[in-house]
């Protein structure tokens, strides 16, 4: 009990003193898993959408694919990256292990498939129920997939939330593939593990719970902006 | 011989038919649609009425021969095709029919237009900038009729419109499909209501197990004195197999 009031003393001390080392950390947590979630964002809704509207010749393994990689180890996408990104990789002439452009390469790897099958699910439901009606009117396969994710954006947006958090939650991937260096490439959870690691487990809880006030933020955001919803879309349409 | 025969037609369908896995739908069904013709397609449920719809659509999958004549003047006749429950996407009434717009290819510059002249018939003008989602059972139906009507289609094809509509409503949607075939609209319509098929047709068709058993205009399908295939169905003694 003493260890997690000590923490949560610590915690609000360490946001209210603004100490830099830690906005340091959050500043770089969010800017990864922010950068990740819109490549996979974009990577995903699309495939997503395509796998729902679209029968092709492999369809089936595809999905089974996308499906099985939602159980994706986020280590094993940090090893894979590693062997991709090492000197002697194929992609090593690119020099960017250990950076944090590694870092968003690993977890865009880790969201894109989670994106991707949560939105086939959501596409498919609604083309279930309006499906041949926007086909009625004219719209192709991809077209009426992507109308559908407009009517369904705030099912899109829970997706989005979702691979955010698992994002920003992950330590394997980043570990590897940032390597923890202070100042560089250290995140929120590679930080509480090293403070684990160390003993100092008040400081790491600390950092554990700013880092769940931190994704409440942006979910409270979010819940405030919703209502206001459509009126940015729609003007795709104009 | 139905009234309007003699109009050019716009779609032909010879012996067409549909299956889903095992169970066939649709078989052997050939008529034409002829211009300005109201057709109800009556029968009892599962008898293949949704389908023969889709089937004009081209939404099913078919064999047989499905014929569009292009009217003069276009490529092909336009349809548009208002379900039992309307799907309407979650933006607001003016977006709903801005983006039928948009995806039948009409030039910009007219959808506003367009759109504010079709809500304007259905009477859902003050309502544009409303939610779609959020108007009553009704209110939609007239929506999605303002969506199809926006298109100028040549033929309005209509899934049981009124069918999960209270009376009053079910009464405001009939009369504007009455308004829109007056407007020169063929109309094909599945319906259970026989009183609706009386008022709004010219001619019915009616399908039974998925065949075409009678097709005749509306006065002489609902005449007493004739006896032919859907006497049974009128009197009610059909079985419901």
């Amino acid at each position: 009990m003493t260890d997690i009031a000590d923490s949560l003393r610590l915690a609000f001390d360490l946001l209210l003193r603004g100490d830099t080392e830690l906005l340091g950390i959050v500043a770089l947590s969010l800017r990864v898993s922010l950068s990740a979630c819109l490549i996979g964002a974009i990577v995903g809704l699309l495939a997503g959408a395509a796998l729902a509207a679209t029968r092709f010749p492999g369809h089936g393994v595809l999905v089974w694919a996308v499906n099985t990689l939602l159980a994706l180890p986020s280590v094993v996408v940090g090893l894979l990256v590693y062997l991709l990104l090492s000197r002697s990789g194929p992609l090593g002439s690119w020099g960017i292990l250990f950076t944090p452009t590694a870092m968003v390469v690993a977890q865009s790897i880790l969201v894109v498939p989670l994106i991707a099958a949560l939105t086939r699910r959501l596409v498919l439901d609604g083309l279930r129920e309006g499906g041949d009606q926007l086909r009625s009117m004219g719209a192709g396969d991809m077209t009426a997939a992507l109308l559908m994710l407009l009517h369904e954006r705030l099912g899109g947006v829970t997706i989005l939330l979702t691979a955010f958090g698992r994002a920003v939650a992950e330590v394997g991937a980043v570990m590897v593939v940032g390597g923890n260096i202070a100042g560089v490439t250290r995140v929120m959870t590679t930080a509480i593990a090293l403070e684990t690691t160390k003993g100092d487990l008040p400081l790491a809880l600390a950092l554990g719970l700013v880092l769940l006030g931190v994704v409440g933020v942006i979910n409270a955001l979010i819940g405030l902006i919703q209502p206001r919803r459509g009126g940015v879309v729609q003007q795709a349409f104009a | 011989m139905s009234p309007a025969a003699s109009a050019p037609p716009l779609i032909s369908l010879r012996d067409a038919g549909a299956r889903f896995g095992p169970t066939v739908a649709l078989r052997d069904v050939s008529f034409t649609v002829h211009r300005g013709e109201r057709l109800a397609v009556v029968g009892a449920n599962g008898s293949g009425k949704s389908t023969l719809l889709r089937l004009l659509h081209g939404l099913q999958a078919a064999q047989g021969e499905r014929e569009l004549h292009a009217p003069a003047g276009a490529a092909r006749p336009v349809l548009a095709m208002l379900f039992q429950r309307p799907f309407l996407l979650s933006v607001s009434v003016r977006w709903n029919v801005l983006i039928a717009l948009w995806l039948r290819g009409v030039p910009r510059r007219e959808r506003e237009a367009r759109c504010r002249d079709a809500l304007a018939r259905v009477g859902l003008l003050a309502m544009a900038p409303r939610q779609a989602r959020e108007l009553s059972g009704g209110q939609q139906q007239r929506l999605a009729l303002a969506r199809a009507w926006a298109l100028r289609p040549d033929v309005l094809l209509l899934d049981e419109p009124t069918a999960s509509l209270d009376p009053s409503a079910k009464r405001e949607v009939e009369s504007l499909i009455d308004e829109v075939a007056c407007d020169g609209t063929t109309l094909v319509m599945a319906t259970h209501n026989l009183g609706q098929a009386k008022r709004l047709a010219s001619r019915v068709l009616y399908l039974d197990a998925g065949r075409l058993a009678a097709d005749m205009p509306v006065k002489d399908f609902f005449d007493p004195a004739t006896n032919h295939a859907a006497s049974l169905f009128l009197k009610g003694e059909l079985p419901w197999t």
